[in-house]
């Protein structure tokens, strides 16, 4: 009695958020990391991990582990303060960003009637992390990572925007529960197929992986902005990468592939499978294609996907105004 | 405007000794603007064991190991050079089995040691999985290698006079199984590699032109991807190369894509020579009878091969001891990597990856 009426206050709310996303968080940082290293295996030609537990299931957990028992090395001459913030200013955001994501008609911590907006807003702040950590490690391929890193996001968050801004306009909300209840008869992936792939696109590029990995480019800057970075620092941006790529899927299939939408199985079951095959799909590009050069990523996105985007935006409000 | 003038842009990066794409030790200092290089300077001798000296104080037989430390992904190649200048000095001619054994051998090592090019170069440009899957064809070669040799890498298996052991009839089966699927897998590989990215990352970089190759003593797939037809199982037929019918692939350009063109179709003459050796495989003796101690008649001798990389010279200055007075190699990788420092100025960061991996370089060989 006394638990129930717990849990209906503000504050057990929060509780229950913060538990909830972070149990979301830490499964799927987990699952993540097999799912890529097990596709990656395949995909080589091997078999990816197979020793901690059945077909390597527990390897991310025990690599966890062991990241966790390093020690933090702070490598001399570094800004210590942001050296040491830079990690969380990658890793909070994303946490924040679970705020929105529909994983069900009933299952989201808060439908804010700007979801969408927030979502990408808040996305943007993982960038200054970045560039926290490549000017704090004093070292020159950490500080060509943070500057490819910031000319990378600035260039495609627009991309971005302009092709969920189709969606917007064909819902005429920004309201995620309303996005998806708007495709329980058609997705939008089949109307607006061209923004779906700009989209995934860009939000590739918005993960830093491969093809446009740019920033932590590993046979040219090393390791990039993270090259000083070890231990638990290290497995911070690490689970921040595999969680904003969880996130971006979650995105993809909220906006696209009509969220929670389907049949027989329960909406969150097809929540989680729509992500995972968009997740699966970011994966296998990044084992398939070798990096873009910066000047050409960049050319691509200004010559070639934002005014793609643009074009396909005019059509979208051209045509719903004629109908 | 003359305030601005004095700010300078530019820093140096310094690229290795320790960095993952300068395969091994090699350091090059970057003087960049932003992203892009103004210029270059490329610093030898993080590798440096000075083997050249120590020669001289070893019977030409305890240098036969020490060959196939040198370049170490073909290094059949290299004793095949050295057994060739002794072989030359002391007037031995191998009998026809070793000579098609030793150009088997040879070949599947340029093979092994192209395939490895490919994984490496794809890997600086980022991509993962074309390394691992033309390894599966090198760890192939490499089994047979040990099925023969014993070991897979630093094999020491030629001698003077021949080789040390006959191929077994398990080693005739893998190299069948392995010529069967080598062209499926060539092109497999080929679909995987040349996405539209590889081609916009690799071509219309790193011109070498003609006059380039030649001004700077380039040889083998760098040279050849210029379109200059040097290769030495051509020019200078050695062994039995002069019976064998293979092509030069020759590029024409002489940009990065051009040379991974030309090792890319080499992986596939070398199968055809394969083919072609087995086929004309003598039974007979694998060795001739040669002396225990190798004494050298005083003299010069120089013997040179195709190696995986290029022009492989091996010079011997005897003075009729046991041990060379002089002993000296011509490398290729030092040769073609001399040009690096004219082609790096005016590309981007992301390119000097990729022009030093076009290149091809072992870096224990350019040092010595």
């Amino acid at each position: 009695m006394e638990l129930t009426s717990l849990l209906n206050t503000f504050l057990g709310k929060v509780i229950i958020s913060v538990a909830g996303v972070m149990v979301v968080f830490t499964f799927n940082a987990l699952i993540a990391v097999w799912l890529e290293r097990k596709i990656s295996g395949h995909i080589q030609l091997r078999l990816g991990p197979m020793e901690v537990g059945p077909h390597g299931l527990l390897q991310s957990a025990a690599d966890g582990l062991k990241l966790i028992c390093k020690e933090i090395i702070t490598p001399q001459g570094v800004d210590k303060k942001l050296f040491g913030v830079a990690p969380y200013m990658v890793f909070f955001p994303s946490l924040l960003m679970f705020i929105v994501i529909p994983f069900s008609d009933r299952l989201q911590v808060q439908d804010l009637n700007i979801g969408l907006l927030y979502f990408f807003s808040i996305s943007c702040i993982a960038t200054i992390g970045i560039f926290m950590a490549g000017w704090a490690s004093n070292n020159k391929y950490s500080l060509m990572g943070a500057v490819r890193s910031i000319a990378q996001s600035i260039a495609y968050e627009i991309p971005i925007i302009l092709s969920i801004l189709n969606i917007v306009v064909l819902t005429q909300s920004l309201k995620l529960s309303e996005i998806v209840k708007a495709q329980s008869n058609m997705w939008f992936i089949i109307p607006q197929f061209v923004p779906f792939i700009i989209y995934l696109i860009s939000a590739i590029a918005e993960l830093n992986r491969t093809p446009f990995d740019i920033p932590e480019a590993e046979s040219e800057l090393v390791a990039g902005f993270h090259t000083e970075y070890s231990g638990m620092r290290f497995a911070i941006f690490f689970m921040a990468e595999y969680t904003n790529m969880f996130l971006v899927s979650a995105m993809a299939t909220t906006l696209f592939l009509g969220g929670w939408n389907g049949p027989l199985l329960p909406p969150i079951v097809w929540f989680f499978i729509k992500t995972y095959a968009i997740v699966f799909i970011i994966i296998w590009v990044r084992w398939t294609f070798p990096r873009l050069r910066p000047d050409q990523l960049m050319n691509f996105c200004w010559k070639f996907l934002t005014p793609l985007a643009l074009i396909n935006l005019l059509v979208t409000t051209f045509i719903l105004k004629l109908f | 405007m003359e305030e601005m003038k004095d700010i300078r842009q530019d820093f140096y990066v310094n690229m290795g000794p320790q960095h993952p794409s300068t395969h091994g030790v090699l350091r090059i200092v970057l003087r960049v603007e932003g992203e892009k290089v103004i210029s270059s300077e490329t610093v030898l001798g993080y590798a440096h064991r000075g083997v050249e000296k120590m020669a001289e104080s070893k019977t030409y037989v305890q240098m036969m190991p020490v060959m196939d430390r040198f370049d170490y992904v073909s290094s059949m190649l290299y004793e095949w050079a050295y057994v060739g200048a002794m072989e030359r000095a002391l007037g031995i001619a191998p009998p026809e089995r070793a000579e098609f054994i030793r150009v088997i051998m040879g070949e599947l090592n340029r093979m092994a040691s192209h395939f490895l090019w490919v994984g490496a170069f794809l890997l600086d440009l980022g991509a993962f999985t074309p390394f691992l899957w033309v390894f599966d064809a090198r760890e192939r070669i490499l089994d047979m290698f040990e099925e023969v040799t014993g070991q897979r890498m630093t094999n020491n298996y030629f001698k003077v006079g021949g080789v040390h052991y006959d191929i077994t009839s398990e080693f005739m089966k893998m190299l069948n199984d392995f010529l069967k699927m080598i062209h499926e897998r060539m092109q497999d590989v080929e679909v995987l590699i040349e996405s539209i990215i590889f081609l916009e990352r690799v071509k219309d970089l790193g011109f070498i032109t003609k006059e380039d190759v030649l001004n700077y003593g380039l040889s083998g797939p760098v040279a050849r991807g210029s379109g200059v037809f040097i290769d030495t199982r051509k020019t200078e037929p050695y062994s039995v190369y002069d019976r064998i019918n293979f092509e030069i692939p020759l590029g024409t350009r002489g940009d990065c894509y051009d040379r991974y063109r030309v090792r890319m179709q080499e992986i596939l003459q070398s199968a055809k020579i394969i083919e072609q050796a087995v086929e004309m495989l003598p039974e007979g003796p694998y060795t001739e009878k040669a002396p225990k101690i190798v004494k050298l008649p005083e003299g010069e001798y120089y013997f040179a091969v195709e190696s995986a990389r290029g022009l492989l010279g091996v010079y011997l200055l005897s003075d009729g001891s046991t041990k060379p007075y002089r002993f000296k190699l011509r490398v290729p990788s030092f040769a073609n990597l001399s040009i690096i420092d004219k082609l790096l100025p005016g590309n981007k960061i992301s390119d000097v990856v990729a022009i030093l991996g076009s290149i091809d370089i072992v870096v224990p060989e350019i040092d010595r």
